[in-house]
This record gives structure tokens, C-alpha cells and sequence, in this order.
């Protein structure tokens, strides 16, 4: 699938040429997560073809990256997958102290490890919420799923306000470091958080996977065999829905993840369910994780250089570097183009969201009105991420 | 001329008292839905938790403004709202409220009541297809595949209690409970109660069975196009529709106004059907939605043959003496 045609996308056109109810789904939609436009060619309820038309959330970031300092940019990227603002900070710095090779010390790397997996667990938590809504809608049993959902994301966003003193676009990640350190209270919270939440792990399963409803309308629904994902090239937990056992904390540890012990959740069922299975599994995951993390957390400075007079002083060498995290959503990789000075010349994101959502003329078509928002919802798109 | 009058009058009380209940059903679900969802519900407007809260509503709604789409078929779209509220409100003049009492008493009152209950579905098709609007025409669509097939176990079900009475007029029917509920029969009463209530679900449009209204699929399906009063009509009437189910369920299986004698027999139908609202909202508030070919299938292979072998089970046991 390439560029959509016009006429694959103009309603009126897609029923005089194609004889086919053509339906608009979205920019303006409840289950289209954000907007995402969706024109869906039906006969009767089944879909015949599915054609994304995205850009509605275009806001220039990669352009705007080129006029602004390193330092400036965190917290810029933080708005682009907009469920997990660290993840992006995070994949931005690691590619700039590539190419700068900046030292990061040790216990700054396993922060942001720790950071990171909790906004792991935070961003699940919202995506386990949005598939209620997209199951179950809001008049049904599906908010009464997402309340649980946010009730327990809520006290990730406290911790987060008590190590930060912002609840979500934290800007902690920065280049060399991290901003803020952890103090013993707020450790000692997050252990017993992190039992909390695992604790209440169950009960948002018996609401969502273990109803027959959820199930039935998850097994075998959003098929993406294993050769299609590779083609394609999705990623992240999508990716490790259809049995491929990749993670980039694995495959190219970054910060304190070469030195922690985790396991990597797979399926190979390939359908919404298996895609929902392995994010469930990687809450848990993320949850020993932030506990193990915070056992072993290693003392010492979090800044690597000197504090900054001019908050905007660093300047990266002339080169390129590529870099990546596993943000809750696969792959986020940041490629960074520099001439030397404070500005990238180019930067270019790899966004998980717009790489998984690319599936979607594939899955879609065969399916149900009903299936594209639960197909939809175990993909998790993020239209920030997606258009940036 | 004095007959006109009480016809008048006594129709009066009856929407007034209806729509006051209707009114206050929303405030029902808001507070009951937020119980399960560890919340609080309405609680500003009016002082012990915001039992003003339906009249704010109301006062919103008919401020709103009423918007009439270009492409809409208007006469139809304007008789929508109409044709739903309008009988959903007539059932409740069948249902009895003392021995041998009821607004009208028919000798087929049981099954006007359900023929009035099934008439709402006009209503909601014709402003489905009416407003010109592709999830409106979609939904409009699931109504006459799913909810209309709905109706035949859910009659069938409803005709149980109806054998084992041996007549068609509610106040009979209850009369007829007065040793044991219907819904209390062993295995038939508790099949086709249950069956009823699975069938009330999709007729009320209640999730796991909301096909029509689906918002997360069709956005706010037949009525998407709709606003301030004539959407205010719909919310009433899909409200209406359910509560006058759920007397339907109070009276036809759990014995209408019998109860003890401490309380007028009234309160203890409003009682009885509040309580049977009260597990409808239970459910829609725990359950996702179906698919709609799931939805088809739970009605033809399961529901179907459940509600005809009870029927059969019943005949046999009228028939046994």
C-alpha cells in the first residue's frame, strides 16, 4: 500500500467507483485514539478495504527540531506520544550522547530505566482503559474498566509528581543525566506502589481478558502472521504478538538495562488477544522490574558534567547517530544529523506507532465495523507519535 | 364529559408519575454506575447528592438548539423521537397496581403491553433512516437484524407465564403468582425469566447487547443527528422503554404488587421494578459489548430453542394439571 489515492478516500468517489458504502471513521471519532482517519469500504458491516488517512496531528516536530537547542528538545519531544512523554525524551537523549559520546553515570542510567518503566506500566494502563472503551464503550461495562484503569495510573502520576514535581511531561530526561534524583521516601513509595499495582493486576484481568465477551471478541480477531509483521516491520509488543521475540532493551541494551535481568514477554496466537496477553504480561514485567531496579539502585552523582551555566549550551560534534528505546509502544528511535553547534541539522524520528499502524489495510478488511476498534485498540496508535 | 375528564386526568397522573420515574431512573444510573466505578456521580446540583440533577438536564436539553439536517427526511425524522417515547409510556397504563385494578384492563392487556414495547423499535428505525447518516443507516441496519429477532425468544419466554396463568390479562397473571412467582417455577420460570432478561437487554439497548447505539463503533448510532428536544425525547424514551420492561418483568414474573401487606401494593411494583432496573444497570455497567454476529448467534442457537423447549416444558406441565 502506498500514498492513498484521492479516490480511495473521497467517500463520494469510493461509492460511484467502487458501488461500495464507504464510511468515514474519524479525524472525528470516539475510538479512532485521537485522530485518525479511517475510510472504511463496506458491504454491509463487513469491511472490504481500509484506507488510514493521517496527518491531522502534524505539528512539524522533526522541522521545529532543527531551529531549536539540544536542550530545548526534551521536553518538546515529550509531546509527541503524548501517553508516554518520557519514552520520547528518553530515545532523544540516548541518540545525542552517541553522538556526543556523552558519560551518563551509573545510577542516572538506572533512573531513567526505572523512569521508563513506569511510564511503561502508566502508558499500559491507558491503552488496557481505551481497548474497555473501545470493547465495551462508555455507556457499558467498558468504563467501568477504564476507571479501575486510570485509578491505578493515577498513583503512578503522584509518584511521578513526588520525584519531578510534574505529574507527566516530567522532562527528566536529559542529556549527560537525569534531572531529578530519587530520595529515600519516594523509593520506599515506589516499591509499595509497584506491590499495590501488581496486586490490583487480577482484578483488572477478571474485567477485561478473563469475560468470555472480551475473549470472543479478541481470539482470532486483527490476524497478523508473523511474515507480515516482519514485512511490514511493526514493532513492539504488536511485534511480539505475532511470535517475534524482539525488544530493544534486549537487542540493544541501553542504560541499566544490560545489567538487569528481565524477561520478554511473546506470543504467537498473532490475534488482539495475544497483542493484548503480552502487554498484561509486560505490566507485570515492568512492575519486578521498578522493584528490582529500585533494590539495586547504585549511588553516586546523576549529571555527568559540570552544571550548565546557559541552559542550552550543549553542542554536539558533526556526524550522525542513530538510537533507540523500547517506549511502551516498540521501537522509538531518534536519528540525529548534526553539523556541530547546539542545533540538529536533521532529525528524524522512528515512530513505533506509525510503523504498527501501517498493518492496518492489511488486518482490517474481512472484519467487522466492530473488529476495526478492537483491532485498532491492540495496536495502541498514538496519533502524536504517529503524525509528530 | 366527566369521563373525558378522568380519561384525561387519570392519563395526566400517569405520564406525570412516568416521566417523574423516568427522570429520576438517570439519576439511578448515574449514581449506580458510579458505585461500580468507584466514584461519586452527580452531587452539585441540589444538596444531598444532586438530586436536582435530572431537571438540570432537562433545562439543558430544551435550551439546546434543535438542529433539523439539510438531507434529513424531515417528517420522519421529526416522528422518530415520537414514536419512541410515546409507547413506550402507553405500556405503562396496562400495568396493574392493585387486585384486579389497573389504568386499563384489557383482556389482552399482556399482550398490548409487549406489542407497545415492540413499537418503539419503529421509532428508532425510522430516525436511523431517516437522518441520512451512515452510522445512523448502519445502525437502523443492526435494529431489523438483531433487535427484531430479539423479540421472538423474549415473546416466547413471556408467554410461559402467561400458560401457566391461562389468561392474557396482567391482573390475572398476577393474581395467578399469588403462592409463587412465577420467576420461583422450577427450571421453567428461571429459564424463561432469564431469557426475558437477556431479551430486555437488547430491546433497552443495554451493553452487552447496545448494537444499536454502539458509540464506540457508530458514535451515537440513530441518534447521532439528533439534538436538544428531540434527542431529550430519545433519552427519555430509551429510559422509558427499559423501565416499562423491567414492570413488565416486575408483574408478569415477580408477582407485580403482591407483597406483604405492611406497604401499599403499588410501592411494592415500583419496588420490584426498580430493583429489577437496578440488575439491568448492573450488567450494562460490567459487560463489553458483543459482536453482532455473536449477538445473532446467542439469539438463534441458544435463546431460540431455551425459550421454545421452556415453553414446551410449561405446556406440558399446564397440561400434567
Amino acid at each position: 500500500m502506498g500514498v492513498p489515492a484521492v479516490s480511495e478516500i473521497a467517500t463520494t468517489v469510493v461509492e460511484r467507483e467502487f458501488g461500495e458504502l464507504a464510511l468515514n471513521m474519524g479525524p472525528q471519532h470516539p475510538s479512532t485514539h485521537g485522530v485518525l482517519r479511517l475510510v472504511l469500504h463496506l458491504s454491509g458491516e463487513t469491511v472490504v478495504r481500509a484506507v488510514p488517512s493521517i496527518g491531522y496531528l502534524h505539528r512539524g516536530v522533526e522541522k521545529l527540531a532543527e531551529h531549536l537547542a539540544y536542550d530545548q528538545l526534551p521536553p518538546v519531544f515529550e509531546r509527541d506520544d503524548y501517553l508516554a512523554p518520557t519514552a520520547n525524551s528518553h530515545g532523544f537523549v540516548i541518540a545525542a550522547e552517541a553522538l556526543g559520546k556523552i558519560e551518563v553515570p551509573r545510577r542516572a542510567r538506572w533512573l531513567r530505566a526505572w523512569v521508563a518503566e513506569w511510564q511503561r506500566v502508566a502508558s499500559h494502563l491507558v491503552w488496557l482503559g481505551t481497548l474497555g472503551l473501545d470493547l465495551g464503550g462508555a455507556l457499558g461495562g467498558g468504563t467501568t474498566l477504564y476507571m479501575y484503569c486510570f485509578r491505578e495510573r493515577e498513583k503512578i502520576l503522584d509518584l511521578m509528581e513526588s520525584l519531578t514535581g510534574t505529574r507527566f511531561h516530567t522532562n527528566f530526561n536529559m542529556i549527560g543525566g537525569a534531572r531529578y534524583d530519587l530520595d529515600a521516601a519516594t523509593a520506599a513509595r515506589s516499591q509499595a506502589l509497584a506491590a499495590e499495582i501488581g496486586a490490583a493486576l487480577p482484578s483488572l484481568a477478571a474485567m477485561s481478558g478473563e469475560t468470555p465477551i472480551f475473549r470472543e471478541r479478541t481470539r482470532g480477531v486483527g490476524v497478523i502472521p508473523r511474515e507480515l509483521a516482519l514485512s511490514i516491520g511493526v514493532t513492539g509488543p504488536v511485534l511480539r504478538g505475532s511470535g517475534v521475540a524482539f525488544d530493544v532493551r534486549r537487542a540493544a541494551p541501553y542504560d541499566a538495562y544490560g545489567e538487569l535481568d528481565f524477561e520478554v514477554p511473546v506470543r504467537a496466537a498473532c490475534d488482539a488477544e495475544a497483542r493484548f496477553q503480552v502487554r498484561m504480561d509486560e505490566i507485570a514485567q515492568s512492575l519486578a522490574l521498578v522493584r528490582r531496579i529500585g533494590d539495586g539502585l547504585p549511588s553516586g552523582p546523576i549529571f555527568s558534567r559540570k552544571p550548565l551555566k546557559n541552559p542550552k549550551a550543549t553542542k554536539l560534534p558533526a556526524g550522525e547517530a542513530y538510537a533507540a528505546v523500547e517506549s511502551p509502544r516498540g521501537e522509538l528511535g531518534f536519528h540525529i544529523v548534526s553539523e556541530g553547534g547546539p542545533k540538529p541539522y536533521r532529525l528524524k524520528i522512528n515512530a513505533p506507532s506509525f510503523r504498527n499502524l501501517q498493518v492496518v489495510p492489511h488486518v482490517l478488511p474481512g472484519g467487522l465495523v466492530a473488529d476495526v476498534v478492537a483491532i485498532l485498540g491492540s495496536l495502541d496508535p498514538v496519533m502524536g507519535d504517529v503524525d509528530r | 364529559m366527566n369521563a373525558w375528564l378522568v380519561a384525561i386526568g387519570s392519563s395526566a397522573l400517569v405520564l406525570g408519575v412516568a416521566m417523574t420515574i423516568v427522570a429520576y431512573m438517570t439519576w439511578l444510573e448515574r449514581k449506580v454506575a458510579a458505585r461500580m466505578q468507584n466514584r461519586i456521580g452527580p452531587y452539585e446540583v441540589g444538596a444531598p447528592h444532586g438530586w436536582l440533577q435530572p431537571l438540570a438536564d432537562i433545562a439543558k436539553l430544551l435550551v439546546k438548539e434543535d438542529i433539523t439536517p439539510r438531507a434529513a427526511d424531515v417528517l420522519l425524522f421529526n416522528l422518530g423521537p415520537v414514536l419512541v417515547v410515546v409507547p413506550a409510556l402507553v405500556g405503562f397504563a396496562f400495568v396493574p397496581v392493585a387486585a384486579g385494578v389497573a389504568p386499563v384492563d384489557h383482556p389482552y392487556s399482556f399482550l398490548f403491553f409487549t406489542a407497545f414495547a415492540s413499537l418503539t423499535l419503529l421509532g428508532i428505525f425510522a430516525a436511523g433512516w431517516s437522518s441520512n447518516n451512515k452510522y445512523a443507516l448502519l445502525s437502523a441496519l443492526r435494529l431489523v437484524a438483531m433487535v427484531a429477532s430479539y423479540e421472538i425468544p423474549m415473546i416466547v419466554a413471556l408467554l410461559v407465564p402467561a400458560l401457566l396463568a391461562g389468561s392474557f390479562r396482567l391482573t390475572d397473571l398476577v393474581e395467578a403468582q399469588r403462592g409463587l412467582w412465577f420467576a420461583a417455577y422450577p427450571l421453567i420460570g428461571q429459564a424463561s425469566f432469564g431469557i426475558f432478561l437477556l431479551c430486555a437487554l437488547a430491546e433497552g439497548n443495554k451493553s452487552p447487547l447496545d448494537l444499536l447505539e454502539a458509540e464506540s463503533e457508530l458514535v451515537a448510532a440513530y441518534n447521532v443527528e439528533y439534538s436538544g428536544i428531540k434527542f431529550a425525547l430519545f433519552y427519555a424514551g430509551e429510559y422509558a422503554h427499559t423501565l416499562a420492561i423491567c414492570a413488565l418483568g416486575a408483574t408478569v414474573f415477580l408477582g407485580g404488587y403482591l407483597g406483604p401487606a405492611l406497604l401499599p401494593g403499588v410501592v411494592w411494583l415500583i419496588a420490584k421494578t426498580v430493583a429489577l432496573f437496578v440488575v439491568v444497570l448492573w450488567i450494562r455497567w460490567s459487560l463489553m459489548r458483543m459482536r453482532i454476529d455473536q449477538a445473532l448467534r446467542l439469539n438463534w442457537l441458544v435463546l431460540l430453542p431455551a425459550s421454545l423447549a421452556s415453553l414446551l416444558a410449561a405446556a406440558w406441565w399446564v397440561a400434567r394439571g
